[in-house]
């Protein structure tokens, strides 16, 4: 099958992890909202709205240390794993997981490798637009990873999580952060329903993510 | 200075004593769960606790202690405000700029006493380059509120915020090297004004001083406010160049110069449909809930030293 293993955590993890936190607590004075959910070691896929690199920093920097040690973000790999640089710092560095959206081998194949991590255990961080949103649409439509990895692994909880200003402190193109207030909101968990259809799954969890964004009339 | 020190010291160490002792027997006597009120009342005694250990070790750390604690105070709530504007992607130079470069420049002008810099630097020059930047950017869509904005964050929290430790390069002749006990009388008497009107509003509240703008302000809670945080600074005058009655006028006027800033603070919070600024002191909500009446009273006290009692 594939050849996914997740070491345990280095201290080159720990380092980064400790330190992105405290630098993103520092520029966006970071805080979670627990507004349905409660901070768990369970295992859990959190699903969050895209639009910066900086996303997932965010969302973990609400994360305990020793959650954040078995959370994973998944990443591009056509952009995270294209130079050995960009791979170290995804990879080695952020201990991400790296999908192709383009696979062609069944080793590729996405859903697999994202349930090869969680049989070992680890919680994800997943961003089901795909891609981060450019548009001036809050959200876009979800991908079917989410409702395939539940299908496969109903025991794992799914977490609405909104992040809120991150676009404005890191937009696309941009590399130094504008030190903004960020919030993070964590929703009640969603699962498929009993017989419930992919489509209906998906804009369901989609509306429900949506519906968290504390300011919906000013996101801009 | 030390013997002045120490009365100061002492004397706010037992009113917050007092503080926490009397928020702790109300909260014994109230019938579980405790009202909102009182579980907001701890919260801000306890912060005051973290507020005054802060500003005292500044306060040790003098010139450098000030400054840089006045800078991160800007950076606080510059973040504050700018959370709350309009701004565009477009924007984007012009805010690392606000951060990166104003709130430096500005506090470097504090520390090097360039006083004829000091005073343009933000409404003269900051105010002409900010739109213009923006304009080069070519992106006019509600350009006015933007840059209206954003000219506004800079003014409140970085250029006013700033003159609290530029009472550090004041020379008030027979005051050489006791300047630290200017910052402390106005930060003592502006913050005590504020919670002397919170506690005679809490206390006599009735009339509305302005409903649409603030529901806590009231008119018993400002006069009460005013007056009794006048006599703090009549008793505070030992620490100041000022006679017990000068001292009771400036008070007076910085105070009220707070209470505006308050006002206006409200206004702005109103208009942005938030109730506080952020959340970065437990119980008062962010830095600019905190510092908005010494924000309006800095420049004016500034001015009203340096225009009578410096050569």
């Amino acid at each position: 099958m594939n050849k996914l293993s997740l070491k345990t955590f280095t201290l080159l993890q720990t380092v980064t992890s400790v330190g992105l936190s405290a630098l993103a607590w520092m520029v966006t004075g970071v805080r979670p909202i627990w507004n349905g959910s409660l901070p768990s070691d369970r295992q859990r896929i959190y699903f969050a709205n895209h639009t910066s690199h900086g996303d997932f920093i965010l969302l973990s920097a609400c994360l305990s240390e020793k959650e954040r040690a078995i959370t994973h973000a998944v990443a591009a790999g056509e952009y995270w794993g294209k130079s050995r640089l960009r791979r170290f710092i995804a990879q080695d560095m952020l201990s991400s997981v790296l999908i192709n959206r383009q696979w062609t081998t069944p080793e590729e194949n996405p859903i697999e490798i994202m349930l090869s991590v969680l049989d070992q255990g680890h919680s994800l961080i997943l961003f089901p637009e795909g891609t981060r949103n450019m548009t001036e649409e809050p959200l876009l439509a979800f991908r079917s990873g989410l409702y395939n990895l539940s299908m496969a692994r109903p025991q794992v909880e799914l977490i609405p999580c909104w992040i809120e200003n991150m676009s404005r402190v890191l937009p696309k193109g941009q590399f130094l952060p504008v030190p903004l207030l960020c919030r993070v909101v964590f929703g009640a968990p969603v699962a498929v329903g009993p017989g419930e259809e992919r489509r209906a799954f998906l804009e369901r969890a989609h509306a429900t993510l949506l519906a968290l964004n504390p300011r919906p009339e000013r996101d801009d | 200075m030390r013997h002045e020190i120490s009365i100061l010291i002492i004397g706010l160490l037992a009113v917050l004593t007092t503080a926490s002792i009397v928020a702790a027997i109300l909260s014994a006597r109230a019938p579980k769960p405790l009202s909102s009120t009182l579980v907001n009342l701890t919260q801000r005694i306890n912060a005051w606790w973290v507020m005054v250990a802060l500003m005292t070790v500044a306060f040790f750390f003098g010139r450098y202690g000030m400054t840089i604690l006045f800078a991160l105070i800007s950076f606080a709530a510059l973040r504050e405000f700018v959370t709350l504007t309009h701004t565009r992607r477009s924007d984007h130079w012009v805010l690392l700029g606000m951060f990166g470069i104003i709130i430096p420049f500005q506090y470097w002008l504090v520390w090097t006493a360039w006083y004829g810099l000091f005073v343009i630097f933000i409404p003269v020059y900051c105010f002409l380059l900010m739109p213009a930047i923006t304009a080069l950017h070519g992106d006019t869509e509600r350009f006015l509120e933007r840059i209206a904005a954003q000219q506004w964050a800079v003014m409140i929290s970085v250029y006013c915020v700033s003159h609290v430790p530029a009472l550090l390069t004041l020379n008030v002749p027979g005051f050489e090297g006791r300047t630290l006990l200017l910052i402390a009388f106005l930060i003592i008497v502006v913050q005590g004004s504020d919670v002397l009107q919170y506690i005679f509003g809490k206390l006599f509240g009735k009339h509305r001083f302005s409903p649409n703008v603030s529901p806590s302000k009231t008119w018993e809670g400002l006069i009460g406010g005013l007056v009794s945080a006048s006599l703090l600074g009549a008793l505070l005058s030992f620490v100041t160049p000022f006679s017990p009655l000068q001292a009771a006028a400036v008070a007076f006027v910085a105070c009220s110069m707070g209470f505006l800033g308050g006002l206006v603070a409200s206004a702005i919070k109103r208009d942005q449909g938030v109730k506080d600024w952020g959340h970065l002191i437990e119980g008062h909500g962010g830095m600019m809930d905190r510092t908005d009446s010494l924000v309006f009273a800095a420049p004016v006290f500034f001015h009203i030293v340096r225009y009578f009692w410096t050569v």
